[in-house]
């Protein structure tokens, strides 16, 4: 019944279905990219790493151990929780407590004969450019946007044009609920994740002086506790979200004050959920994510079949929650990118700011959102979060306006943050008076 | 001072229970009512073919905590399953499929109850299953299928009005389709929260009225921070009575009058402050296009309401009952039952906690009139008041999945359906390029189905299947691709896209047996070159 030939590098049997597929053309194939002579035996030689051993981290391990790759790597900090069990599925009540990227590593490699998965128990800032320098595609399953645009930024910087596998395609999931996003991003060529950071804005922060005089929700009255009430009493030397007896601290407080100005709804839930600003997760939302990621890392790898990247669609947003929708688009490049762009981003400022208020201003901006902003002018240095040394020289500035520190409009400045160590975010001051 | 506080504490204050703790981040999606339904399922599972997309979606109703499940697997286990399907390893080699499959997922999650079949307790074959078998909540079957078997889950089904759901993957390629047993109502849908705010600022009660006149009748000698405190209904009420005023007692209702009625309410600001203006007011003005809008009916409401069941009065499930009582509430009423949710908005607490008062209130008086109503149409029937006040609350976004009869179509499932809606697709993708549509995936299954029963076939074999069912479809080029496509997996399935199917299959399950969200009606076909997927009612 086979139209063409198979070419099966190692367990032939083991990989019939796989091999129909990547080792012989279909109709979508493009002839110029690809050779089923060779390609089982290349994938099985590539190194993939996969950032995250959480939700969607287990499920990428499953999916590239059944696509053919053999050796693996996967880095993540964290321990096991027993909140992960409903989801993350290759651990056991028995493994709370210990190392996710070890675990999960260790499953699959007993499940999946001849698969090789390196476990790091480790923050993925603590490795270096040339670790990451050995992978041939990235596979991201995390939970922050910090950690994804510490890595997006590290991937775009290591990029040097004379090199041909300095190029390290990123394959990035995320879920909310039933809903998520897959996207692939081939650094300084298609649109990265800071260019699309504005689709993922944070959520507005509660004003202090609503949490401080005038709650109205239950959300307000934990923040309180939280924010106000726990800096306050101190009730324990540092807070630990994943503390029972912390969290009911807090619960107990914010039912006083739901209580003092008759607010319902105050739960113990609740509580955890808005101090760990908790995302509802399930099995199968993180299932269709994670395996439309490896699709695609299947693709990329073996070229048999066009992948999401270049020069079409790149990214696909899928929502489960009315009905099923999947859109999946071409999101471009910003040549104003701070990481991957040419030009300065613009920021309107009103010149009457002080620096203060500029620094602040960052941590919101959804195009930026940056929490410890250090910045420099193109002639002086503003604001140094650190050394202490220079901290302390610079503190003065920030309660000048931006025109007594002698900026003017259309003025660059650069911008770091201790976040994203390598790079340097530049902006361009647009004045505009607020009304 | 700290025994007073203590002594202030309510006296219950237990943790989340060890199961809570376990699925925590799922009851923030469905809650404890979604999690018993899901505890009490029993799913029948049906695999055949490669066997890979059933086991994926099974994975992820166990992980959850599903009541039971059963596998049906005539397979045994060869090389090739272990390079498709992780719940398999070395030692499932040459041993019942179903057996292997079944003791893999039951490890997942100590709660749920699991068996394979065929058994050696005299379980040989699907009918005897069926027969004996404790009644499935769904069945879920994997394509290719034999046509017998499939013939007795369609009789199971019809007979004790069971969902049915067929998947069928191949390749890069997927579809899967539910079919319901009748008509599927669904009031607990979610909507998203920003789309619930219904103030009924052009249709005040008199409490409201008296409350926000209260609020504002010195409106201009307020002090400076009770001013800035009044929450935007207060503003928005006041001015709109203001507006009436200069405009011989009618509301702005156009988007023109609407713009004006907001620059009023800009006007209104105070600027003598160091803020320069003010948040409320702002807040005031934002919500103008949103929320100064007369009662509408959905048309998901309205459909529900137009809608006539096949069942007689006393054969109905109580939601059809409550429907017509909120039908009548609105006849009366003009306006549907209130949600009775007020947005955070920025007041002082006390003001604020008053305005939810007067919101719950009402929202629990119009739910009580529904009951009534309810009560005098099924005089014997018991409404639980709890489920009447969802119905209320959720009024404007029930969906009715599934209805039958209506619209002239040929009825979903038919052959005259397939035909109708491919030369639809077909039509729309002509000018495809013009609307920037993306194009149909009819094509992809058009080339499953035509795989249905047997485990692979040529591109040739598989166009000549699809020109017997849908004459001339298979002359169309996407069509042809397409055939090519399903030809190279030769019936086999890549990992990925069974991982990807059986995830949404395993949301769509999830969500018929909670009642919760909203399903799809009725097909679901998957590209896994293209990385997107399309409903369609076939
Ligand atoms: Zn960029």
């Amino acid at each position: 019944m086979a139209t063409a030939e198979v070419y099966p590098a190692s367990e032939p049997e083991r990989w019939t279905y796989l091999d129909r597929v990547r080792t012989r053309a279909g109709p979508f194939t493009n002839p110029d990219a690809f050779d089923g002579t060779v390609v089982a035996e290349a994938v099985e030689n590539m190194k993939i790493l996969v950032i995250g051993a959480g939700g969607l981290g287990c499920e990428l391990l499953k999916n590239l151990a059944l696509s053919g790759f053999k050796n693996i790597h996967v880095i993540d900090m964290d321990t096991i929780d027993i909140s992960n069990l409903n989801r993350q599925f290759l651990f056991r009540q028995a493994d709370v407590g210990k190392s996710k990227a070890e675990v999960a590593a260790k499953f699959v490699e007993q499940r999946v004969k001849g698969v090789k998965i390196t476990a790091h128990n480790c923050k993925i800032q603590e490795k270096d450019e040339d670790f990451y320098m050995q992978f041939q595609i990235v596979v991201c399953g995390l939970d922050s946007i910090e950690a994804r645009r510490w890595i997006n930024a590290t991937l775009v910087n290591m990029v040097d044009e004379d090199v041909e596998d300095s190029y390290k395609p990123l394959i990035d999931g995320g879920t909310e609920g039933f809903k998520g996003q897959a996207r692939v991003i081939f650094p300084t060529v298609t649109s990265c994740i800071e260019c699309q950071l504005d689709m993922h804005a944070p959520r507005a922060a509660v004003p202090l002086c609503t949490l401080a005089s005038i709650p109205r929700q239950p959300e307000h009255c934990i923040e309180w506790a939280h924010v106000i009430a726990w800096d306050r009493e101190k009730p324990f030397p540092e807070l630990d979200k994943d503390d029972p007896e912390h969290i009911t601290w807090l619960y107990q407080k914010a039912l006083l004050r739901a209580h003092e100005f008759k607010i319902p709804g105050v739960t113990y839930a609740l509580t955890q959920g808005v101090v760990k600003n908790i995302i509802p997760a399930i099995a199968a939302t993180n299932s269709v994510i994670a395996a439309a990621c490896c699709n695609e890392a299947f693709k990329i790898a073996t070229n048999c079949a066009p992948s999401l990247g270049y020069p079409d669609a790149n990214y696909m947003m899928y929502s489960g929650n009315d009905n099923i929708y999947t859109y999946t688009f071409r999101h471009e490049k910003k040549d104003d990118c701070p990481v991957c762009g040419n030009l300065a981003r613009e920021l309107v400022v009103d010149p009457a700011w002080t620096l203060r208020e500029l620094v602040d201003s960052f941590a919101v901006r959804p195009e930026a959102q940056l929490k410890k902003p250090s910045i420099r002018a193109e002639s002086k240095t503003l604001y140094m979060q650190s050394p202490k040394s220079l901290e302390e020289k610079t503190r003065p500035n920030l309660d000048k306006t931006l025109i007594e520190l002698g900026l003017a409009n259309d003025e660059e400045i650069g911008v770091t943050d201790p976040a994203f160590a390598t790079v340097s975010f530049k902006f361009k001051l647009k004045f505009q008076k607020s009304e | 001072m700290a025994e007073i506080v203590m002594s202030q504490t309510p006296p219950i204050l237990h943790g989340p229970s060890e199961k809570e703790k376990k699925y925590d981040r799922q009851l923030r999606l469905w809650a404890a009512s979604g999690q018993a339904a899901l505890e009490s399922a029993n799913l029948l599972l049906v695999n055949s073919g490669t066997g890979g997309v059933g086991i994926e979606t099974l994975k992820n109703l166990v992980l959850p905590g599903i009541g039971r499940f059963a596998i049906y697997d005539e397979a045994i286990v060869s090389e090739a399953d272990l390079g498709l399907n992780f719940f398999l390893d070395e030692d499932s080699l040459g041993k019942a499929r179903s057996q292997s499959l079944t003791a893999h997922l039951l490890e997942l999650n100590p709660e749920v109850q699991g068996a394979s079949y065929p058994d050696e307790e005299g379980v040989t074959d699907l009918q005897s299953l069926l027969a004996t078998s404790p009644m499935f909540t769904a069945i879920m079957y994997a394509h290719p299928i034999l046509p017998e078997q499939l013939s007795l889950l369609q009789t199971y089904g019809q007979l004790h009005k069971t969902p049915l759901v067929a998947i069928h993957s191949a390749g890069f390629y997927s579809y899967f389709k539910i079919n319901l047993p009748g008509d599927f109502p669904i009031v607990d849908t979610h909507p998203d929260e920003t789309a619930t705010t219904d103030l009924r600022l052009l249709s005040p009660w008199p409490e409201l009225v008296e409350f926000a006149k209260g609020m504002t009748k010195d409106i201009d000698t307020l002090d400076a921070y009770e001013h800035g405190h009044l929450p935007y209904v207060t503003i928005l009420l006041h001015y709109l009575e203001q507006w009436k005023e200069s405009h011989g007692g009618a509301y702005p209702l156009t988007y023109k009058e609407k713009i004006q009625f907001r620059k009023m309410i800009q006007a209104a600001a105070r600027t003598d402050n160091a803020e320069g203006g003010e948040e409320n007011f702002e807040e005031a003005a934002a919500a103008v296009l949103k929320t100064v809008v007369p009662p509408s009916l959905p048309s998901g409401l309205r459909e529900v309401f137009e809608y006539e069941p096949k069942e007689t009065i006393e054969e109905r499930s109580s939601f059809w009952i409550i429907a017509d009582a909120i039908k009548a509430f609105h006849a009366k009423h003009k306006a549907l039952p209130l949600r009775g949710n007020v947005p955070d908005m920025k007041a002082q607490s006390k003001v604020y906690i008053q305005l939810q008062n007067i919101y719950k209130t009402k929202a629990r008086q119009d739910a009580a009139e529904v009951l009534v109503t309810a009560q005098a149409l099924e005089p014997g029937r018991h409404f639980d008041l709890a489920e009447v006040e969802l119905f209320c609350k959720n009024a404007p976004f029930v969906k009715l999945i599934n209805a039958t009869g209506g619209g002239g179509n040929a009825s979903p499932g038919s052959v005259d359906r397939l035909r109708e809606v491919t030369a639809q697709e077909f039509t729309n993708d002509e000018s495809a390029e013009v609307t920037l549509a993306p194009l149909s995936l009819v094509p992809i299954y058009l080339a499953l189905q035509a795989t249905s029963h047997v485990v692979s076939a040529s591109a040739d074999d598989i166009l000549a299947g699809i020109a017997k069912v849908v004459p001339g479809a298979s002359d169309n080029e996407r069509v042809v691709s397409a055939a090519c496509e399903v030809a190279r997996a030769e019936g086999g399935e890549l990992h990925n896209i069974a991982a990807l199917t059986g995830g949404m299959v395993a949301q769509e399950l999830i969500k018929i047996i909670t009642k919760q969200y909203v399903p799809i009606d009725n097909t679901c076909i998957f590209d896994g070159i293209e990385s997107r997927c399309q409903v369609l009612r076939l």
